[in-house]
């Protein structure tokens, strides 16, 4: 069975060309996402922002890759130099590994071929996310430590405390629309937000507790510690430069791109396009499938604009009051949220067991 | 509703390879790329630990607060617990109320671990 795929040279083509668009759509959100924050910086600061390279600034951030990319690659002698190589290495491949279980859309057929337009739909996908994004925590681990630099090293042990607390609360929330959707596969989620309506009118509390571990997972203001200027200079990525610093930069887009995808796709049904019923359409497949992509990349806009303007708009957190914050409050919610859940369901299910 | 028609085989994980292979070859091509680059103009004071201007003092990697290991130590035992709670997300509605009353115990056991740790002050972190 396996073996027949490997030589299933039409299977292997369809999933790589997915595989190099997926990917490439990521960098190209996540490039374009350095140029909204400024421009909405701008916006909200009363300035217009970047409006110098090309019309309305749109060739800023190639002029950023570029200068980037041929900075001068400093390692410091006193770093350890493999793993000082390895870390932003493994923050960008955590970052790039992501989006291989996301539904992108229903299907499209190209030459009577019928393709998905989901890299792959494991039964555990909502599992092999959350493994990937604590992939994502090596990466800020390993550069700060391989720095050795004070502040690096302290930034890095804070971010990963950080990120493996709001981890907790994360998962916990996410049992609870476990118990409405009763699949892990995202793909599954999202068909069945297609049939009963959206899982954000079933699970409120669930999606604001997934929305802060969200911003605490990507390191995003309020809760940008790792990388608080005044306490820590620059965090964990100081003694970087040229293309590494922009893998940590660029690793850290990406994550605030796929977190927007995903609570789209996990709470405001995905590709499903609102008040539509895609089953009983007589639309051509391609096009509802381009049109379900576009619903959710414009869900995703959304999502990525709402980041930006808390950003720009809540001052950062202590960090005794992260700590409080995630594990005194988030994680009771999150399990008092889950038993809730589980009542309602049950009930409406079986009825009262007296 | 959806159904797991398809169980779980390696071939779901075929394109994950794919795309791993593609992530690797796309991180390393871009960071050997852009090593070689860029000017290089070493010198020993440009290869330096930056420390606010100052020589460095001593070696970086000196202890650090134990609440941050505690933390660390924490997430592990916890974690392990919500993980419990995935398989039992799935067959939920298939175990009822039998199956709710067992996990009802389960997450009395975590409260009660939580509680511990709570009033042992592994959580305080304002002096």
């Amino acid at each position: 069975m396996l073996l027949s795929l490997f030589t299933d040279w039409a299977f292997l083509l369809e999933k790589l060309t997915l595989v190099v668009a997926v990917v490439s759509i990521g960098l190209v959100v996540a490039m374009y996402s350095t140029w909204a924050e400024r421009k909405v910086a701008g916006a909200l600061q009363d300035r217009p922002g970047p409006n110098r390279a090309g019309w309305f600034g749109l060739l800023q951030p190639f002029a950023d890759a570029i200068k980037l990319f041929s900075k001068e690659d400093i390692i410091p002698s006193k770093s350890n130099k493999i793993l000082f190589v390895l870390g932003p290495g493994l923050a960008m491949l955590a970052a790039v590994m992501t989006s291989a279980v996301i539904p992108w859309g229903d299907k499209i057929v190209i030459a009577g071929r019928e393709i998905t337009l989901q890299v792959s739909d494991l039964d555990l996908g909502v599992l092999y996310v959350f493994a990937v994004v604590a992939m994502g925590v090596y990466g800020v681990m390993i550069g700060g430590w391989a720095s050795n630099n004070k502040f690096s090293l302290l930034a890095a042990i804070r971010g990963a405390s950080q990120n493996i607390s709001y981890e907790l609360a994360m998962g916990l929330s996410l049992i609870a629309l476990l118990f409405l959707t009763g699949t892990l596969s995202l793909k599954g989620i999202v068909v069945g937000q297609q049939e009963n309506g959206w899982n954000i009118l079933y699970q409120p509390l669930g999606f604001l507790l997934f929305l802060v571990c969200a911003f605490a997972e990507c390191n995003r203001t309020p809760f940008d510690l790792p990388e608080a200027e005044n306490e820590l200079n620059f965090g964990y990525h100081q003694e970087y430069s040229s293309m590494k610093l922009g893998f940590y930069l660029f690793a850290e887009y990406i994550n605030m791109f796929m977190s927007s995808v995903l609570m789209a796709t996990l709470y405001f049904g995905g590709y499903d396009i609102p008040f539509f019923n895609e089953a009983a359409s007589t639309l051509n497949p391609t096009i509802l499938g381009l049109l379900g992509f576009g619903a959710l990349m414009t869900k995703t806009v959304l999502f990525i604009l709402f980041f930006m303007w808390v950003r720009w708009t809540i001052p950062r957190f202590r960090y005794d009051q992260l700590m409080d914050l995630g594990w005194k409050k988030l994680l009771p919610l999150a399990l008092i949220n889950m038993l809730i859940t589980a009542v309602v369901v049950l009930v409406k299910e079986y009825g009262w067991p007296w | 509703m959806y159904l797991l028609d398809a169980l779980s085989t390696p071939a779901q994980y075929l394109p994950i390879a794919i795309q791993f292979a593609f992530g690797v070859l796309f991180v390393a091509g871009m960071i050997a790329i852009s090593h070689f680059l860029g000017p290089k103009r070493n010198t020993s004071d440009k290869l330096d630990t930056f420390e606010s201007g100052i020589e460095q003092i001593g070696n970086a990697r000196q202890p650090m607060a134990i609440k941050y290991f505690l933390v660390a130590i924490l997430f592990v035992l916890f974690d392990v617990e919500v993980i419990f709670f995935y398989p039992y997300a799935l067959n939920f509605k298939s175990l009822g109320w039998e199956g709710f009353a067992a996990v009802c115990m389960f997450v009395t056991f975590f409260f009660a671990g939580f509680f511990y740790i709570y009033k042992k002050g592994a959580l305080k972190w304002e002096d």
